[in-house]
This record gives structure tokens, C-alpha cells and sequence, in this order.
């Protein structure tokens, strides 16, 4: 595929602007940019062509079956993108007087609320622009309310050992100094650990659940109790807010303050890699510390503008359609197609927790990496021939070898079964001819990239002269 | 039922009895009974057909109020965005994937985002660009974050600079400790003096906007000369657009420049999703937050795009890395290389031509129209600051005739813009509606 | 596996070759290297810095991990092995041609192993 810097051509510019009527006023020559500006220059077919041509080898969930644990690639309903594209939305400068504003004013207030609903919190801000924004922006607020206080002995967060690296990283750049605790045999919490942890500088404890082995944690209510006992705060991370929704809430189980991903939870595109949205919840005694209310204690603004509002327009789309009924609906859904096909795998593939699990569930394949040498990284290649994309790998990192699979709500029996016949046959093939499964996949426009090489050498832009 | 669920109520039930269960209730065991919402507890209304949905959302957007005119800038900026740039963005396998894990299938979007990083490194001049971030104020604090040195305790930032962006730079100041130390404004720009005084071995960088957010061009060359030579970082935030014409962050010798990417082809949205670019120097280059796409080979040799550097992320040295970030704005960015190739380089130059040349004849006509200019001594690129009597009389003035003026900064000042979107005409009708107010 | 005589070893894989009583050049171990795998990259301290023995002075990179490097001994960073940042295969290809630091006014250092008892070490898993 050749680059957009390789199909361009001087003089072949399409001009989208009339020509101006008014004098050159540039600032003076002291200012003025010597280099030359080498972007590319085509005519607007060669533009429409290039990206059509990128879109082919590009792979979205309105695509095709695409279960990357943790992620909930949920089908992204079409109403979301015409609603967000409304001109009444589109056309509105951020900076506008509050009362031509009231339409947008609406979406977000309304948002808020039903997000308060759906979490258990008292009070939502729609700043962060994704879920690790969210987690940084919660965890200021656990910080702002233990400084107000004068406990400034608390420092520490502590994280369990199988929770996603955005945690821990959150966490330092909030400040605290992180304590990570190992999960019991069950990829849970272990009471045990957690009491040994807390003490007068805990700051708090950050959790996922379900958490991220897809099982919903039995000793919540024990968990967040024993956490406040010591002075310290509960944060929920609602990446897998979507097994749960309409069905038992994170402000119930003892949680302070959270944060969702509306491009996870509520169907928002990932775009891939963004633009996300991660708005942040709280209890009431912390809502004074929210970013942009611009009032006394606040912890300051994380962003420019309001929030990622044309996403918001889409959750909220997003949340009017399914309503009262259809949010728990879907929440069931997304657990019973993962117990479904995992069900259905699991007299071949080894599970890493073999009990009822949540929306997602974890392969671990370190016998057959040890019996027959083919790793997880191989299971997942060999997919991409089915024309699937594969699960999470090697994560979460207390599972060796692990393949994490969360199908949602949104894929039919008929997918699942496909999906599991693809499964099943992969299995067969790595166990009877282990060695071509190193070479998979072969069907894909490129095959497998040489990473090491990418790292050794970093090349990140367009070499001009080359 | 509404929602996207597609297995019948049948069907659900003959894959619930294929696994063992009894019920849906079955699945949610482990969930104690005192946080079990109850039935019919959830407080939202009950879900509504496509049609029903669409009348809500519409009304909502029809209680905004649309400007034909725009004159307000201040961080957010009306553009022509050319309609091949929606299409791009509006593609499903686009907008539709996750992060480029899997590069076998994903070599078009890690394509668009290597084009995107080579767009940005043309646009400032620098050696390395990362694939964006949330916004142009969440890059000015990461980019804060990455001169941080353990010898080095302070940053300094220029009060000339938006104030929105200082709020966010200190917010993630907060987080870390950081001193934030702002360096005093005169006359519309950032004094030199005074940022010379606040120099010292304990400081890792200054943040420069350029153009200011007043609109002036500052004084980039003594300021990197001073910063550089208290062994100090100099962080540029700068206008995409802008750079087509002025001097680049990397002629200037900055380390690393930063800023908001909306104008290349973002809707104003009420502010987002836009786009926060980052982009450094060669040696700064490992230092860069978040996903950076590098090109290889893969296993026939052919030309490869992967997500790479990845060792300095959160998922891999967790607590240790340079930034929690793990997304960016690839659709966003999509849209900024879009816009970049549907432009090229005449196109961009001449829509920074445009804007100039539109912003200094609505200073001139404002000015007859007794909005005088409040640092007439200042270049600027395509904002700048008037002062009158009665500010928010002259706004509403032109609100009635569906302008929107520009943003008040206080009770005389007014913050002003002009793109290549407002005609000649515009701007002599704006003029004269103020023209009107002051009575000049 | 190869295993110099001259050099002492950490249990947590770095060699140790001592110049002269308190000057110390340092690196990782054919063994380290190859659980380690493909290495991408490695962060080193600057000169000047102190080290301190039994705490990590660098970290090296692969692909897809990142795995910290103790320092044997303590003292002060003499000098940097800045062309690994350029040519990082040579901590694969040549471990002990690929120094890291040397340490100068070393005042302290941990345990070390001769050839002999490392390579017993690393046998024992």
C-alpha cells in the first residue's frame, strides 16, 4: 500500500476555497516559516481512493466478530453517529452564552443523571475523555478530599495484581505511591492481603468488578467495608460496567467514586483508539472536588472544553433506546453469550477460573504452549485467517498464556456457534500440526511484523529523502 | 423490547438450559442480595423505538442556537471542513475498531496514524510526533510531564498563555507535586524580563503558546535562548493552522511542541472531541505519552505498520510509565491527515493567508467602528484583542443578526477572530453593527 | 551458555569486571539475555549518578516487557555505555562487550559469584 506521501504529485491539488478578496496581511518576515510544508498534495479522487483503500484493510466490530476482552466491542448503532452529526450540535462553539446553549446543556445533564442511576452516584462529570482520564480525574478527587481533611499521611493506593496497567499508572500520577496486593486462587480479592495493606496511609482501593478475570467478586460488601474501616476510599473502575448494568450497582457495593466508558458500556465507537469518553462518578461528600464547576475545592479542570461532547450525544442515543428494560437486558445478554461459548470451549480449552463467569471469560493455554509449543500469541494469529478478530492476549497477567474472550450482547447464537466451530477447529489443528501454527496467519494482507526490528530502529514519519 | 440484543427471548432461554442454568438469575449468583437491584428499580425511562429516539435527541439540538457568523476563537476555531473529510471519517471499519492490536488486520488504520505523525512532524518542524492525545491542553501537561527531571522541581508557564490550558497543566500539577510558576504578561505578550528573573537551575520548562491567547506573536527567539540557557526545556503550544505561514516550533529550536488540533477538520462541537498533538526532538523522542506507530517489515519483508515503543506504556511498566494514557484520538487524527491530504500544502497555506488577512481587516474596520485595538503594537496571526466601552452591548448587538461576536474578556475587552469562513461582507456588516453600538 | 572466568556475578544476573579496587564495570549475563529475549532498548542512569548496591540503576526493554537492572555495587556512575542506546541487539549478541556503566569510588558490593558458582546458579532455575 503505498503512502499518501508517495501518491502525491505537485500541481494536483484540489481547491476547496474561494479566493480571497481582501490584501495579504501576513506578520512580518521575522515570523514567516522557511522551511518548506511537504504535505501531500492530490486531487480529491486519489484522497477518496487512498483511504477506501485503507478502510479495506482496517477491521471495526461493525465488521465482524470481534470479542477483545475488557474492550466490549458491542455493535455501534447507527441512530448514535446521526444524532451526534446534527448540525444543532455540530455548528455550537464551546465558548457560546449559556442561553443558546440549552439543547447541549440538555444532552449532558441528562446523561449525567441517567449515569448517577445506572452507577449508584450522586454526582457525574463528563470531563475525562477516556476511562484512564476518568481514573486519574477520580483519583484527584480521593486525594483533594484527603488533603482537605489534613490526612496527608495517606498515600497510597492499593491496586490488585491482576488489574489493568492504567491503574497503577493512574495512580502515580496522582501522587500516590502504589501497593499492589496478589488476588487468591479464584483471581479475586484475598481478604487476607487486603486487611494486611490497609492501614493509616491508604488513600484507597482501586477495583474492577466484575473484575478482570470476568468473575464478580463474592466479598465485595467485606472488601469496601474493610477499605473504609481504615479511613481509606473505594474507586470502581467500570471497564466491565456492561455485565452489571440494571443489575447491581457500583454506589451499592460501597464504591465512592468511579468511572465509565461510554465507548465500552454504552456503545460509543472506539474509533481505533479514540476519541472515548470516560466520565466520572462520585458519592456526595466528594462531588465539591469535581473538575469544572469552577467553585471553591475543586481539583481544577482536565481538559479545554466541557467533554467529548458529539460522544455523549451518542451514549445518550444510546440510553434513550434501551431504557429501563433494555439496559439489564443487554447486561444478561453479554453474560450469557460469554457463559455460552465458554460452555461450549471448555471440554478443550483449559479455563483459568472454571466457574460461572461474567461477560468475559479467560483460555489459559500454558499446557498446550508446554505440550505442544504453541503459545496464545499463535491461537490468536491463526484467527485472523477465519476472518475473526481474536481475543485479549496475555492479559490479565496473572494468567499464563491467557486468552480473554467477551463476545456482548450484541452477537447472535449463529455467531457464537460459528465462532466456536472456528475455535474448536484451530484447537484441533494446533494439536495435530503445532509447527505451522508459528507461521499463521497467512491470509491477511500482511503477515506477522517484525516488532523487534520496529523497536530496535524507530522509524515513526515518512522519510522524504529516502 | 428495543436494544440491540438479537437472540430472541426463545433463543436465550434453549442457550441458558445448554449451559445449565435454570435462569438468568443463575448467572448472577456471586452477586450478593443487598446490592441486587430489585426488579423495575432502575430509575430511566422505558427504552423507545429508532423514530422516538430521533424526535427526542432532535429536539435537544433544536433549543441550540446555530451562528451563521462566528467571530469567537479563544481555543476553538470555525474552519471550512471540506466534505471528502466526513466522508473519511463517517467509514465504519474506521470508526467501528480498537486499537491497532492485531496489525495483520490493521494496517489501514496504523497507516493513517504513521501518515498522521509524518503530517505533524511537517507541520512543526519536529523529529517525532506521538498519535495524538485527549486534547491541546492535555498535551501542554503531558508535555510539562515529560521535561520532569528530579534535579528539577518547578515549571514555569506564561500568563499569556490560554488560561484554559494553565488550569489543566495545573490539575496534573496537582497530581504530581509540581510547582507552577506563571511568568507575568505585558503589553499582550510574555515578558522576557520577568521570565529571566524566574529562570533557575531548579526549573524544567516553560510553557509558550504562540500565538498567544491574545493573539499576539511572542518574542520566541529570546525566549528559547533564555530558557535553553538555564539548561531548561521551552514547550511551544501552537495553531496547526498557523504554521503553514509562521516559523516553526522546530525553527525556533523548541524541544516540544504542542497544541489543539481542531482546526484541522474537527467540528467545534461544543468542544470535542478534538485533538491534542504532540511532537518533540529526536532525543525527546522515548519521553513521548501514549501510542506512536512505527513502520518495519513483516515475515515476506513487505513494507508493516505496528504500534511500537511500547515499553514506556502504562501496560507494561504500569506505575512506572511516562503517562496513563492508553487511547488516543485516532479518529480524530484521521480526520486531521484527511484534511491535511484533501488541502495540501497551497490549500492550508492559503486558508492561513485567508484567515490573516480576514483578521487584520476586521481589526482595521472594528477599529473605524470605535473597537480600538488594545496592544496595537503586537503582531498577530489571526486574533487579537479590542476595547470598548460596553462589551457585552456590542455582543448582543450582533447576536440579534445571528453573530456571534467574539469572547468577552472582561467589561471592555474583547477577544476577536477571523477564519477564511467570514466573507468581506461580514465583516463590514459586523463593523457596522458595532459601528452602531459605540455610536463612533 | 558462556560464562567468563574473570568477571563476578549478581544473583539477580549482572556481571561485575573490577578494574582495580574501586572502579567496576558492569552488565547483564548470557543468561539474563536469553530470558530476556530480543532486547529493544535500554534506560541508563547519567554520569554523576549514584548507584547503590542491590538497587536498580537501568532498566532494559524488549518488545513487549520491561525488566529492571540492580547495580552489584555502589558508587558513582564513571561513565555510560551510550551506543547501546544505538545498537541494543548487542546486549543479545555480545552481553559482555555490552557494558552498561562503570562505577568509579565503589564503596560497597553485594555477595558475588565466581563462573563456576553462577553457572551452578543459574542451572539450579
Amino acid at each position: 500500500m503505498k503512502l499518501v506521501f508517495e501518491r502525491s504529485r505537485s500541481d494536483r491539488g484540489t481547491a476547496y476555497l474561494e479566493k480571497c478578496d481582501l490584501p495579504s496581511a501576513l506578520p512580518s518576515e521575522k515570523f514567516a516559516r522557511k522551511t518548506p510544508l511537504r504535505l501531500p498534495e492530490l486531487p480529491e479522487t486519489e484522497v477518496d481512493r487512498h483511504y477506501t483503500e485503507l478502510a479495506k484493510q482496517t477491521y471495526g466490530v461493525n465488521s465482524g466478530f470481534y470479542p477483545l476482552g475488557s474492550c466490549t466491542m458491542k455493535y455501534n448503532p447507527q441512530i448514535n453517529e446521526e444524532m451526534a452529526a446534527l448540525p444543532g450540535f455540530t455548528n455550537i462553539h464551546p465558548l457560546q452564552a449559556e442561553e443558546t446553549v440549552k439543547g447541549c446543556r440538555q444532552v449532558c445533564e441528562t446523561l449525567e443523571k441517567y449515569l448517577c442511576e445506572i452507577t449508584g452516584m450522586d454526582a457525574v462529570t463528563l470531563q475525562p475523555a477516556a476511562g484512564a482520564h476518568g481514573e486519574f480525574t477520580g483519583l484527584l478527587l480521593i486525594k483533594a478530599y484527603h488533603r482537605e481533611r489534613g490526612d496527608v499521611k495517606r498515600t497510597k493506593i492499593i491496586v490488585p495484581d491482576s488489574a489493568h496497567g492504567t491503574n497503577p499508572a493512574s495512580a502515580a500520577m496522582a501522587g500516590f505511591e502504589v501497593i499492589s496486593i496478589a488476588s487468591d486462587e479464584h483471581g479475586c480479592v484475598d481478604l487476607e492481603a487486603l486487611k494486611a495493606a490497609v492501614g493509616e496511609d491508604t488513600a484507597g482501593l482501586m477495583l474492577t468488578n466484575p473484575n478482570t478475570v470476568g468473575l464478580f467478586d463474592p466479598n465485595i460488601l467485606e472488601i469496601t467495608r474493610i477499605v473504609h474501616e481504615a479511613g481509606g476510599l473505594c474507586y470502581y473502575d467500570g471497564a466491565n460496567l456492561n455485565a452489571v448494568m440494571g443489575i447491581a450497582r457500583p454506589g451499592d457495593m460501597g464504591f465512592d467514586v468511579i468511572h465509565v466508558n461510554l465507548h465500552k458500556t454504552f456503545s460509543t465507537p472506539h474509533g481505533g483508539g479514540g476519541p472515548g469518553s470516560g466520565p466520572s462518578g462520585c458519592k456526595q461528600f466528594l462531588a465539591r472536588y469535581l473538575p469544572g464547576t469552577g467553585k471553591e475545592g475543586s481539583i481544577g479542570d482536565v481538559r479545554s472544553f466541557g467533554s467529548n461532547f458529539l460522544v455523549a450525544v451518542k451514549a445518550l442515543t444510546y440510553i434513550l433506546s434501551l431504557g429501563r428494560e433494555g439496559i439489564p437486558a443487554a447486561a444478561c445478554n453479554a453474560v450469557l453469550n460469554a457463559n455460552y461459548m465458554k460452555v461450549k470451549l471448555s471440554d478443550i480449552f483449559p479455563m483459568a477460573y472454571d466457574t460461572v463467569c461474567m461477560h468475559e471469560f479467560v483460555i489459559t493455554l500454558e499446557k498446550l504452549k508446554h505440550e505442544t509449543g504453541v503459545s496464545a500469541l499463535d491461537m490468536a494469529k491463526a484467527m485472523l485467517d477465519f476472518g475473526i478478530h481474536p481475543p485479549t492476549m496475555y492479559f490479565p497477567l496473572i494468567v499464563h498464556e491467557a486468552l480473554m474472550v467477551e463476545p456482548t450482547e450484541t452477537e447472535t447464537k449463529e455467531t457464537l456457534d460459528e465462532v466456536i466451530a472456528i475455535f474448536r477447529e484451530i484447537f484441533r489443528e494446533a494439536s495435530e500440526n503445532p509447527e505451522q501454527m508459528h507461521e499463521k496467519p497467512v491470509k491477511t494482507p500482511v503477515l506477522r511484523p517484525d516488532e523487534v526490528l520496529a523497536a530496535r530502529n524507530p522509524v515513526i514519519r515518512y522519510d522524504f529523502e529516502a | 423490547m428495543t436494544g440491540y440484543v438479537p437472540n430472541t427471548p426463545e433463543e436465550q432461554q434453549q442457550m441458558l438450559k445448554e449451559c445449565g442454568f435454570s435462569g438468568f438469575e443463575d448467572l448472577y449468583a456471586d452477586i450478593p442480595e443487598q446490592v441486587r437491584l430489585g426488579q423495575d428499580a432502575l430509575r430511566l425511562p422505558d427504552g423507545m423505538p429508532e423514530i422516538a429516539v430521533h424526535r427526542a435527541v432532535e429536539e435537544m439540538a433544536a433549543q441550540n442556537k446555530v451562528y451563521r457568523h462566528i467571530f469567537r476563537g479563544a481555543g476553538a476555531y470555525n474552519h471550512y471542513i471540506p466534505a471528502i473529510v466526513n466522508t473519511i471519517a463517517n467509514r465504519e471499519e474506521f470508526r467501528t475498531a480498537y486499537t491497532p492490536y492485531q496489525a495483520e488486520i490493521s494496517q489501514g488504520v496504523l497507516q493513517t496514524i504513521f501518515e498522521y505523525q509524518t503530517d505533524i512532524c511537517e507541520l512543526t518542524g519536529m523529529d517525532a510526533s506521538n498519535a495524538s492525545v485527549y486534547d491541546g491542553a492535555v498535551a501542554a501537561a503531558e508535555a510539562c510531564e515529560m521535561c520532569r527531571d528530579r534535579k528539577r522541581s518547578r515549571i514555569l508557564v506564561s500568563q499569556a498563555a490560554d488560561p484554559k490550558i494553565l488550569s489543566v497543566v495545573r490539575t496534573y500539577s496537582f497530581g504530581r507535586d509540581v510547582e507552577v510558576v506563571p511568568v507575568p504578561e505585558k503589553d499582550g505578550v510574555t515578558d522576557t524580563d520577568a521570565l529571566q528573573e524566574l529562570l533557575g537551575s531548579d526549573v524544567s520548562c516553560l510553557l509558550l503558546q504562540h500565538p498567544n491567547f491574545y493573539g499576539n506573536l511572542e518574542d520566541v527567539d529570546t525566549a528559547v535562548q533564555k530558557v535553553h540557557d538555564a539548561g531548561a526545556k521551552l514547550i511551544m503550544s501552537v495553531n496547526p493552522i498557523s504554521l503553514a505561514v509562521l516559523k516553526t516550533p522546530g525553527e525556533y529550536g523548541a524541544d516540544i511542541a504542542v497544541g489543539e488540533g481542531q482546526p484541522l477538520g474537527l467540528p467545534l462541537a461544543f468542544g470535542g472531541p478534538y485533538l491534542g498533538f504532540m511532537a518533540a526532538t529526536q532525543k525527546m523522542m522515548r519521553k513521548l505519552p501514549g501510542r506512536i506507530v512505527g513502520q518495519t517489515v513483516d515475515r515476506a519483508g513487505n513494507r508493516t505498520f505496528v504500534l511500537t515503543l511500547q515499553a514506556r506504556e502504562q501496560h507494561i511498566r504500569r506505575e512506572k510509565a511516562s503517562s496513563n494514557i492508553c487511547s488516543n484520538e485516532a479518529l480524530c487524527a484521521l480526520r486531521a491527515s484527511a484534511y491535511m491530504a484533501a488541502m495540501g500544502p497551497e490549500g492550508l497555506r492559503d486558508a492561513a493567508c485567508q484567515c490573516s488577512a480576514k483578521a487584520h481587516y476586521l481589526q482595521q474596520k472594528l477599529s473605524e467602528a470605535g473597537l480600538a485595538p488594545a496592544y496595537p503594537e503586537a503582531e498577530f496571526f489571526h486574533e487579537f484583542v479590542t476595547v470598548c466601552k460596553d462589551a457585552e452591548k456590542v455582543l448582543s448587538a450582533l447576536d440579534k443578526e445571528g453573530i456571534l461576536g467574539g469572547l468577552p474578556l472582561s467589561e471592555d475587552r474583547i477577544l476577536w477572530c477571523a477564519t477564511e469562513m467570514n466573507t468581506k461582507a461580514e465583516i463590514e456588516k459586523t463593523a457596522a453593527i458595532c459601528k452602531e453600538v459605540t455610536g463612533a | 551458555m558462556n560464562f567468563p572466568e574473570e568477571l563476578k556475578y549478581s544473583k539477580t544476573h549482572e556481571w561485575v569486571r573490577f578494574e582495580d579496587e574501586t572502579t567496576a564495570v558492569i552488565g547483564i549475563t548470557d543468561y539474563a539475555q536469553d530470558q530476556l529475549g530480543d532486547l529493544v532498548f535500554v534506560n541508563l542512569p547519567e554520569e554523576g549518578d549514584e548507584v547503590t548496591a542491590g538497587e536498580t540503576f537501568a532498566d532494559v526493554e524488549s518488545v513487549k516487557a520491561v525488566s529492571d537492572v540492580m547495580s552489584p555495587v555502589s558508587g558513582v556512575v564513571d561513565a555510560v555505555n551510550e551506543e547501546l542506546a544505538d545498537e541494543p541487539q548487542r546486549m543479545n549478541q555480545e552481553p559482555y562487550e555490552a557494558w552498561f556503566i562503570r562505577v568509579r569510588d565503589v564503596s560497597e558490593s553485594e555477595d558475588l559469584m565466581t563462573a563456576e558458582e553462577y553457572r551452578a546458579f543459574t542451572e539450579e532455575g
